[in-house]
Parts: C-alpha cells; sequence; structure tokens
C-alpha cells in the first residue's frame, strides 16, 4: 500500500510539533501544567506522520468558521 | 486544598457476629416505657440507644440530643428466619449447590473457568451478572452431584419466603444448615465474595435494632406517647420471640412450635418490608398499613428521591399563574395571603430602629411575624405581645418583615432548562389567589396560563438580595445567550395590536390618540401629520414613534413578501421598516419588529440604551398593543373561514384533478410505463410523483382560499403578522387538509393481511383516498375514513413529542452533568474547575460571549458603519 500524507486531506488541521522550548513557553502562557493540556496519543495516525513522541507538544491549527484560525495544543501520551 | 478521596464503595452482608459486636444493647422486653415515663433498660427504648429526649445524655457515648447518633441494639432471635430481601437469592443457591455436601454442582475445572470469567469482566470494568446467571441456569439442571454422587431434588420457592423440596417443607433452620455447608472456594462462581458474604447470614439469627434516633417516638397535644411504625413492628417481633422460647422451654408440641415459628417469620418479614406481594401487609390499629424498613427507602418520597435528591426549602411558595399586562415584566404579582406568610429579614440597627417599631406595630400586611433575639430565640408577633415587644426592640435583634412591594424575589418555572428558567422579580402585592405576570416574559419561562403553576423563593440575605438585582433581573436576560436576541418581547395580541395601529396610514383624532396613549408616559404630542378642516390627525405610525428611543434601523418586517426586487420606501405591502432617529417613517411593526425571538427594535435599543430603557420599551410597547388592540377590536370566529361557493367550486376542481393524475400515474405504473428517477425503485418513483401530486393541488387549494380571505381577516392578520397560527392552518380550515403520514410515507399499512388500509377499499388499492388524503377542510368537516387516517397521523405526532422530550431532557442531564463546573478564566480559556484541565484554549474558539454578540456574529460592520454615518445625517441602507 502506498503511503500518503494525512496532512494533504483538506479535512486534517496541522499538526507542529513544538521543540521543548517552545512547549515550555506555551505551557507558561497558557498557566498549566502538561498533565492539564488535552491528550493526543502517540500512536494517532497524524502524531506517527510527525514523528511526536510521547511528553511532546503538538500545536494544532485549525480553520474555524467564526474565529478564523484557532489554535490548539495537545499533550502527546 | 483537595479533600480526601473516596477509593471506593463495598456493600457486605453483616454477619450475626458483627451485629452482636456493633450493639450496645440486648433487647428482650417489649415495654418502651414504665409507669413515671422512664425508658425500660433492655427495652426498646434503652437509654443507651442514644437520646432523643433534650436535656438528657446519652448512656452510651455522653452526648446531648442532637449530638449523638444513636446507637444499635440486637434482638436474638429464638429461631432463625429468612430474610425476605435476600429470599429469591437463597433459593438459586439452594438449587445450585449440592443437598448434602453443599458444593456447587459443578466440577472443579468448570467452576475456575466461571470464576475466571467473572474476574476477567470485573478487572475490565464490565457487567459479570450474565455470567452469573448462567452458573445459575447450568447448576440447576444438574441432576447428580459431581462431588458426592448424590441425586439432587429440585426446591421449589414460594414467595414471598418459603421453600419445598418435594412435599416436605424447609424451615429456616434446614435452610441455615444447607448455605453453612457451601465452602468459600465455591462462593466466586456466585459472585459473592466469601469476606463480605456468607449465604448462612441471609438467613437472621440476630436482628440489629436500630437507634431511637431512626425511630424517634412523638408526644401528642394529649400528652399521650406515639411511637414511630418501626418500635411497633419490633415490639411485635420481641413478644412473638418472648413466646416462642417460653414454649419451646415449656415443652410446646411441635405444631404451635411451628405456627409460632410462621408468625415470627411474618413479623420480621414485614418489619423488613411491608408491600411483599403473597402476605397481607401489617396495619396499624387505625387500619393504615405500617411503614417499615423498605417503605422509608422506597419510591417518590423514600429517603433517595424525596430527602436526598429532591430536598424542599423555606421562604418559598407556589401557585398558578395568571396574566396581568399591567405590570412591568420585571415584576411579579404576588397574593396577600403569599405575601403575609414570607418574609424578609429587617436588621435593626440605631438608624432604622423607628421604622422597626413601626413594623412590629402594625395589624396589617406590612407588619411584622417574628421577632429574632440576639441569643436566637424567634418570638411570633401577636395581639398580645405586640407593644411590649416595640418596647424591648433594640439594634442587634432581627424581624422578620412580610413581604412587600419592590422586594426582589426569584420567579421559576420548571423545568428550568436554561438560565432564563428563574430571574428576580419585583413584588407587586395584588389581591386573589394566583401569581401575576407580564405576558411578555412568557416565552423565557415557556408558560402559558392553561393551569401552569410556578415557584417563587424570597432571598434572605442582602448579598443574596443583590445578586439577584444585579445578574438575575428579568431585563438583564432579555437577550438570549442560545442566539443573542431577544428572547422577551410581544407575543400574540401585542404584534396584531400593532401591526393594526402601524399598518399604512390610519389616522386618528386627538382624542382617540389619548385614549391609546393613556397608559404611557408621554409629555408633548408631536405635530399632527394632517389638518383637515381644522381637525388634527395623527398616524399609527406617529404614535408608536412615541415610545421609541432615538434609534435609526431599516430591515424588511416579517410581511414582506420577499419579492424579488425590494422596493425599500416605496414597498406595496408597507412591509419595510425604516425607523430615522426615533420616527417610524415607513413598514409595519410586527412580530419581527417586537416579537420574542426576533424584535429587531428590541435589540437594537438593548445594544444602543441597555436594560432598562429597554424594559421600559417592552412595558410600553405592550400597553400600547393592548390600547391599540382594544381601540380597534379583534375578534376571529368560524365564519371568517367562509369562502365564496365558486373557491369551493374551484378547490373541489384542483383536487379532482389531482386524483385523476393519480390515477393515471397509478395505471402507467400498472402499465409499466413508469420511468424511474435516478437512484429509485419504480415504486418509490410513484410514491414520490403521487405526493408530489398532491402536495401540490393543496397548495393550490389554499392559495384559491387564501385569495378570498382578505389582508382585513383576522387570522390573517394574525397569520402574516406572525402574532399567531399560519397561512398553512388557515387553509386547512378554509380549504383542504391534504395528505395525511406516517414515517413520512403515505399510510400504507392497517388492514393488514389484505395489503390495504382499510376494509373500505380494495386489495393493493393506491388512489389518494386509499392511502391517507383528506380532501375536505376542517370547516367542512372529515369523513370517517378521512377522520380514521387524520388520527392516525395525529398520534404518530403526539408519540414522537412524547419520546423526543424524554430523549432529550436526559440528553440535557448528562451534558449538564459534564459541563458542569467548566468556568471561563479571565484569560479566556475554559478549565475545568477541579482539576484545573484545559478544555478550550479559547472560549468557543473566538472568546466571544453569544449574548453580546449581533447575532453570532462578534461585530456588526454594517450596524457600526450605519451608526457612524447616521450620526452625520446620511444613511447606509438595510440591517440585518
Amino acid at each position: 500500500m502506498s503511503k500518503f500524507k494525512l496532512h494533504d486531506h483538506i479535512l486534517v488541521p496541522k499538526h507542529i510539533l513544538l521543540s521543548d522550548e517552545e512547549a515550555e513557553e506555551v505551557l507558561k502562557t497558557l498557566g498549566v501544567s502538561k498533565e492539564q493540556l488535552p491528550k493526543i496519543r502517540a500512536d494517532d495516525p497524524v502524531a506517527k506522520e510527525i514523528g511526536a513522541k510521547p511528553g511532546q507538544i503538538v500545536k494544532i491549527i485549525r480553520e474555524s468558521p467564526t474565529a478564523g484560525k484557532s489554535i490548539a495544543y495537545r499533550l502527546v501520551i | 486544598m483537595i479533600p480526601k478521596r473516596i477509593a471506593g464503595i463495598r456493600f457486605e452482608v453483616l454477619s450475626p457476629q458483627e451485629i452482636r459486636r456493633m450493639s450496645v444493647a440486648k433487647i428482650i422486653t417489649p415495654e418502651t416505657y414504665d409507669d413515671d415515663g422512664y425508658p425500660i433498660e433492655a427495652g426498646l427504648m434503652d437509654p443507651r440507644l442514644g437520646v432523643i429526649d433534650p436535656g438528657l445524655r446519652c448512656k452510651t457515648c455522653g452526648g446531648k440530643a442532637g449530638e449523638c447518633p444513636g446507637h444499635f441494639g440486637h434482638i436474638e432471635l429464638a429461631a432463625p428466619v429468612i430474610h425476605v430481601g435476600y429470599a429469591k437469592l437463597i433459593a438459586k443457591l439452594l438449587n445450585a449447590t449440592c443437598k448434602e455436601c453443599g458444593r456447587i454442582l459443578l466440577k472443579d475445572d468448570r467452576r475456575d473457568h466461571y470464576i475466571n470469567m467473572i474476574e476477567q469482566k470485573k478487572r475490565l470494568g464490565q457487567d459479570c451478572e450474565d455470567v452469573i446467571k448462567e452458573v445459575f441456569r447450568v447448576t440447576k439442571g444438574v441432576k447428580v452431584c459431581p462431588h458426592c454422587g448424590t441425586e439432587q431434588t429440585e426446591i421449589k420457592f414460594e414467595k414471598p419466603t418459603f421453600f419445598y423440596e418435594g412435599e416436605h417443607k424447609l424451615t429456616p433452620k434446614d435452610v441455615r444448615e444447607r448455605l453453612e455447608k457451601i465452602p468459600d472456594e465455591d462462593l466466586p462462581a456466585f459472585g459473592m465474595n466469601p469476606k463480605a458474604v456468607r449465604p448462612e447470614w441471609m438467613v437472621l439469627t440476630v436482628l440489629p435494632v436500630p437507634p431511637v434516633t431512626v425511630r424517634p417516638s412523638i408526644i401528642l397535644e394529649t400528652g399521650q406517647r406515639s411511637e414511630d411504625d418501626l418500635t411497633h413492628k419490633l415490639v411485635d417481633i420481641i413478644r412473638i420471640n418472648q413466646r416462642f422460647m417460653d414454649n419451646k422451654e415449656g415443652g410446646a408440641p411441635q405444631l404451635i412450635l411451628e405456627d409460632l415459628w410462621e408468625l415470627l417469620q411474618y413479623h420480621v418479614t414485614t418489619y423488613l418490608d411491608n408491600e411483599v406481594s403473597g402476605i397481607p401487609p401489617a396495619r396499624h390499629r387505625s387500619g393504615r398499613p405500617l411503614k417499615t424498613l423498605a417503605q422509608r427507602l422506597k419510591g417518590k418520597e423514600g429517603r433517595f428521591r424525596g430527602s436526598l435528591s429532591g430536598k424542599r426549602v423555606n421562604f418559598s411558595a407556589r401557585t398558578a399563574i395568571s396574566p396581568d399586562p399591567n405590570i412591568s415584566i420585571n415584576e411579579v404579582g404576588v397574593p396577600k395571603i403569599v405575601a403575609e406568610e414570607l418574609t424578609v429579614p429587617f436588621h435593626v440597627t440605631d438608624k432604622n430602629i423607628e421604622e422597626a417599631r413601626e413594623l412590629i406595630l402594625r395589624t396589617e400586611h406590612p407588619k411584622a411575624n417574628y421577632v429574632i433575639r440576639p441569643d436566637g430565640r424567634r418570638i411570633r408577633v401577636l395581639d398580645t405581645n405586640r407593644e411590649e415587644l416595640a418596647e424591648k426592640l433594640e439594634p442587634g435583634m432581627i424581624i422578620e418583615r412580610q413581604l412587600m412591594d419592590g422586594d426582589v424575589v426569584l420567579f421559576n418555572r420548571q423545568p428550568s432548562l436554561h438560565r432564563m428558567s428563574i430571574m428576580a422579580h419585583y413584588v407587586r402585592v395584588l389581591p386573589y389567589k394566583t401569581f401575576r405576570l407580564n405576558p411578555a416574559v412568557c416565552p423565557p419561562y415557556n408558560a402559558d396560563f392553561d393551569g401552569d403553576e410556578m415557584n417563587l423563593h424570597v432571598p434572605q440575605s442582602l448579598e443574596a438580595q443583590a445578586e439577584a438585582k444585579i445578574l438575575m433581573s428579568v431585563q438583564e436576560h432579555i437577550l438570549s445567550p442560545r442566539f443573542g436576541g431577544p428572547i422577551i418581547g410581544g407575543i400574540h395580541d401585542h404584534i396584531s395590536g400593532l401591526y393594526l395601529l402601524t399598518r399604512g396610514e390610519k389616522l386618528f383624532t386627538r382624542k382617540e390618540v389619548m385614549s391609546i396613549i393613556k397608559p404611557i408616559e408621554v409629555k408633548e404630542l408631536p405635530k399632527p401629520k394632517y389638518v383637515k378642516d381644522g381637525v388634527e390627525y395623527w398616524t399609527g405610525k406617529q404614535i408608536f414613534s412615541m415610545i421609541l428611543p432615538d434609534i435609526t434601523i431599516e430591515f424588511k418586517a416579517e410581511i414582506c413578501q420577499g419579492c424579488e426586487e425590494c422596493k425599500k420606501e416605496k414597498c406595496e405591502y408597507d412591509a419595510y421598516v425604516i425607523i430615522k432617529n426615533g420616527e417610524l417613517v415607513s413598514g409595519t411593526v410586527d412580530e419581527k419588529a417586537v416579537g420574542a425571538f426576533k424584535g429587531i427594535i428590541i435589540d437594537e435599543i438593548m445594544r444602543k440604551y441597555g436594560s432598562e430603557r429597554t424594559r421600559k420599551f417592552i412595558d410600553d410597547m405592550t400597553h400600547l398593543a393592548i390600547r391599540a388592540i382594544m381601540y380597534t377590536g379583534f375578534s376571529f370566529g368560524i365564519s371568517d373561514e367562509d369562502i365564496p361557493e365558486e373557491a369551493i367550486k374551484q378547490i373541489h376542481e384542483v383536487i379532482a384533478e389531482a386524483e385523476k393524475k393519480v390515477e393515471e400515474l397509478i395505471k402507467a405504473y400498472r402499465e409499466g410505463n413508469l420511468e424511474p428517477m435516478p437512484g429509485r425503485s419504480i415504486e418509490e418513483t410513484l410514491e414520490m410523483k403521487i405526493m408530489q401530486v398532491l402536495g401540490k393541488a393543496r397548495d393550490q387549494a389554499g392559495k384559491i382560499a387564501s385569495r378570498f380571505l382578505g389582508m382585513d381577516n383576522s387570522a390573517v392578520i394574525m397569520a402574516v403578522s406572525g402574532a399567531r397560527g399560519s397561512m398553512l392552518n388557515l387553509t386547512q380550515m378554509a380549504a383542504c387538509i391534504g395528505q395525511q403520514s406516517v414515517r413520512g410515507e403515505r399510510i400504507k399499512r392497517g388492514y393488514t393481511y389484505t395489503n390495504r388500509t382499510l376494509p373500505h377499499f380494495k386489495p393493493g388499492d393506491l388512489g389518494a383516498k386509499a392511502r391517507g388524503f383528506v380532501k375536505s377542510s376542517y370547516k367542512e368537516g372529515l369523513s370517517p375514513v378521512e377522520y380514521f387516517f387524520h388520527a392516525m397521523g395525529g398520534r404518530e405526532g403526539l408519540v414522537d413529542t412524547a419520546v423526543r422530550t424524554s430523549q432529550s431532557g436526559y440528553l440535557q442531564r448528562r451534558l449538564i452533568n459534564a459541563l458542569q463546573d467548566l468556568k471561563v478564566e479571565y484569560d479566556g480559556t475554559v478549565k475545568e474547575q477541579t482539576s484545573g484541565m484545559l478544555v478550550q484554549f479559547r472560549y468557543g474558539e473566538d472568546g466571544v460571549d453569544p449574548t453580546k454578540s449581533f447575532r453570532g456574529k462578534a461585530v456588526d460592520v454594517k450596524r457600526i458603519i450605519n451608526e457612524v454615518l447616521s450620526s452625520e445625517g446620511e444613511q447606509v441602507r438595510e440591517y440585518e
């Protein structure tokens, strides 16, 4: 089976893996601990595609009908 | 701080040893009190069991009444008895185990297989009931014990507590002995944990006696003691127990002993549950059935549903509601008798002591009901002690003053589905016995006056009153957080009234104008629009403008016909509303302008002038509307649906035509000439085409009828202005009811086995008439066959609503439980309050409060442009 990129699909929002420094920054601005973030599983197809490992944080950019662009973060578990 | 967490709860069966261990007194005598009124030692009111009389101290823990929680005692039963609650399980266990060796009727490997299955299910958090059920089913079928080879006989269970082995009756003692023999290792196969439950514990040998605090006696006015039902029942048990022991020691014949045993069983059974089928309930001397243990817990008024989930509150009232358009929307009419009962605390200080004294001395309505002294004692204000209390009044005391005009109260109607279901109103004390509310606040409560009842609560503390006033007032809820538009506005006659007033160029003389605007505060009349022969005339639009604040908007009214090109102010239907600087220039005021849920004018005033001004506008608007509708008069009767003979003929023609078309379609279908539509079978195509033809026929018939029902017809006025009803309702009354449907299809079943809906038709008849097309109108009346089909369609509607309400109710309950402690933080994130979990990074993705949005949009650019330009005297069109 030929592999295709999930990110090419229009319904898959953009997932970006954050570096440790960026992750630290995000947690600081949100004022929460890692565990209080929403989660994404490391074996989630899109997490596998960007090579996310447990403990890292993923930034998700979605198109929103009300806000235009909405940003969310998830902790990889 | 994180409070201690409960990791789990386990329910176990009390063992006889456990019952004895927790007991502080062995109860042997059925007497409660001696002749001097003191509780008897070792009696049911033993002082060691706790105290209920104030002043006395508990003999066990030394606590006073209220401090001491009470302590259990016990009764040693002379003979074992079955516990009714476990009787069924006992029966299953007896049939699942060997009568001789007590082992489970399964080979060890099979038993272990089931035990493993149960354990696995438990580990996965799944329900293991079905496995246990299977164990009992399998073991019941085994005839010979696989362990000792004894042949098994089936044990018959007879409700409520009797067991038979063939003809022979098993005594509870026999049962207990058999249960004792079941080894611990076999119990997990029945889903029992041997540490928590031994099966023989389900046969009682010792009975716990609940503390007196659980069954307090009350002293009647006559000075007589009246014991609790449970005490009565325990007295019976002890008495029979005693008699049984005496007889046994005296060597009474077996027959008498057995009778007594059965009697003891009866008393213990009814003590636990007095509503078991098969035996008569134990009754009080008066004939009333006793309320025993199970009755205390069960049902709507039981401990769970009645006392734990549903608590009752003081300072509340409930009665039927009725309308009063003359009070403001943020007022509530409270009956005088209710106002005299409900109170508000009045804290006496140096500054208000005279006022307080006056309240105590009053003998009529706003008077004081109680005086509370600083030590907490409350004294009722009576004719006899009024003067004395007034004299002794000093700062620091609290007076409970009767509810009076201007007090703030919370008003509520169930089901409380959204926050507008409980709003704060100001009290208006009125005569008669119903709560009065302005009909304009019916939509948020979803109330009508067909017998609805509502609740009223009186906030007691100043903090609560302030909070109610600021956050919960009716005017603060005019805009709904659901869609960002008004939810409070004109209904029914308000809309009809304003429609009649503002439509076209209605002229009113000075006298007429004065009579219409009587309830509103108008300081100055505008200039009359026309002066003819020295008589001044004002238009209805001018009258409406008197209540408008300075706003500028334009929109299409509800009556807008949706023309291809909007002619704006030159609209021939007067459906284009233009308000310029608080002056209604053109257009008709209808539902779109002032109605609840739509109300563009209300929306605009709310945004520009805030809640208080909007409240005033709604009050004025409703007053004006009612005056206006009373001025013209407005009625509706059956003759309003009269249409001329020729119209009826036309309608009949249209329907006959359609029926003929249907016949043709069926003929084409039978001959195989029907072309199927893409993705449909021929049958589906036929159905769809028939539905289409008949639907069109109904619409056409409706159109013919509405041609003859002019715009001055009151039903038409109500339908087009959005006050009540629709054009469809009207055409169904006047012209043709149309196709009845069940599950969105024409009615096709009924007289099932013959492939027809009713025996009036030939099998396989697909015609309009045979499949539920009603060609009559409501006014004409339905034929019996039509009536039947109509009832079928109508019933489906009723069932649907019933199912939907229960389903959506449960859905909402789950949603609310899941979302109840989410909070929008100051940084715009949504967090769970206890765990601090992030739920949304920005509330609703855009961080917009829907009540402050413009119909869901964060900013309304058009409105802003309009506002800026209009202040410069220029206009930009269209508001929407």
